[in-house]
């Protein structure tokens, strides 16, 4: 199922938005694009119609390093036993009150 | 060879039910969790032809552009017709996540692989044409797609969220093109009953098949990618927009359509499903025209993407240059 035209598929990126200013960028969507510069204002034009940003981020799809969820167990295991990090861990007394 | 056959097919078989049960507990399931082969081809074929349907979608459209009869309904159109091919973007990109390119999918479309919404091969006769499309056509996508807002795989109920959201401007402006005409003159009035007479079967079509009739139902329910069958949505449609042509003073042309207060909801008569066969098969009134619009914008738009693409290189290796 390809043909000729597939060699030239443009880039993938992929798309974060601030939503407005205090708030993390947040993962919306992603688009093809020649470069960085088209795939911002591709950005704006498809996912800002209404507003819905104050800043954009388009990063290049194939530049993301991402975990994998199948070793998901093993790759955060090493944080899981230690439940000494939650506040619940310990106990205090009622009479100091809320600490 | 062959204990190594055993292995793998029950290692799959443990995949297939660890993937049940997260669906059950109504875990999202993220492009790159293990699914079964099923549930991805599944998914690809129904979120290119969304996608497809978004993109064909604009061309009815497209054909009143010039002609809207005011400067406010030519750009309100125009954002409409905006929404609809950032819908498709949308639903291509959360596609392209299941593994299946753009390209691919284009291929698809143009060679009549994959299909569209049958509802954009009729045509739009009359400038009440594009207020049935906001206010019908737009209307049933919207039920079908607020169901969708809870399908089980992450990249398309999220799509479908933001999607939703945008939609209902569409049927708002749809209905209150209708009740402009139907509140205008005789001609008007006529023009807006013409428009409903023409659209309403097909707009009930949008559904798809009974759910006796539809074989893929019952494996795209346990698997939640469809949270509520093709004939409750219908009914659900009906329900909310027969009221809404009451109130335009519009004649549903249906004879069997009744108001039942046992169920608290509507009778009516069925659908011609004979046409709906036909068109689906391609041989409704526009589904030539469609496809070969469709094609020719894309191959009429090839030198823009190259040189969209030598721009980038050109400018890659000006960088380069001046780096070195």
């Amino acid at each position: 199922m390809t043909n000729s035209d597939n060699t030239a598929e443009f880039p993938l990126y992929e798309v974060f938005i601030r939503s407005k200013n205090g708030l993390h960028h947040k993962h919306v969507g992603s688009l093809h694009a020649a470069d960085g510069e088209m795939a911002l204002t591709n950005a704006r034009d498809v996912y800002t119609r209404r507003s819905e940003g104050v800043s954009i981020w388009v990063v290049k799809a194939s530049d993301m390093v991402s975990s994998n969820p199948d070793d998901r167990g093993a790759f955060y295991d090493p944080n899981d036993d230690k439940m000494y990090r939650h506040p619940t861990f310990y106990n205090s007394p009622d009479e100091v009150g809320h600490m | 060879m062959d204990a190594i056959k055993t292995v793998d097919a029950s290692t799959e078989e443990q995949l297939e039910h660890a993937f049940q049960e997260k669906i059950d507990a109504e875990v999202k399931i993220e492009p790159r969790d293990w699914m079964p082969a099923g549930y991805r081809k599944t998914l690809i074929r129904q979120m290119s032809q969304h996608a497809h349907s978004e993109v064909v979608g604009m061309l009815p459209e497209g054909n009143w552009l010039t002609r809207a009869p005011s400067l406010k309904r030519k750009a309100i159109l125009m954002a409409k017709i905006q929404d609809e091919g950032g819908h498709g973007l949308y639903l291509y990109s959360a596609t392209e996540t299941l593994g299946i390119s753009r390209d691919e999918m284009y291929d698809q479309l143009h060679s009549g692989k994959a299909k569209y919404s049958s509802i954009f091969n009729y045509p739009t006769l009359n400038w009440a044409d594009i207020g049935a499309i906001g206010w019908l056509v737009d209307g049933a996508a919207i039920t079908n797609q607020i169901a969708l807002c809870r399908c089980s795989y992450g990249p398309y109920a999220r799509a479908m969220v933001k999607v939703c959201k945008e939609e209902s401007f569409h049927q708002r402006q749809g209905y209150e093109i209708m009740m402009v005409m139907a509140q205008g003159t005789d001609e008007q009035k006529a023009m807006a009953q013409d428009a409903i007479n023409r659209w309403w079967w097909p707009a009930l079509m949008m559904f798809g098949p009974h759910d006796a009739d539809s074989n893929r139902t019952t494996q795209s329910m346990t698997w939640k990618i469809k949270r509520t069958s093709n004939d409750e949505l219908r009914q659900r449609f009906v329900d909310a927009t027969v009221p809404q042509a009451q109130y335009l003073g519009l004649e549903v042309p249906d004879d069997k359509l009744a108001w039942n207060e046992d169920k608290q909801s509507y009778d009516w008569g069925e659908i011609d499903w004979d046409e709906f066969r036909n068109v689906v098969a391609g041989n409704g009134l526009c589904n030539r025209e469609r496809l070969q619009t469709r094609r020719d914008a894309h191959d009429g738009g090839k030198w823009v993407r190259d040189a969209a693409l030598a721009y980038a290189e050109k400018q890659k290796k000006r960088a380069a240059e001046r780096a070195a």
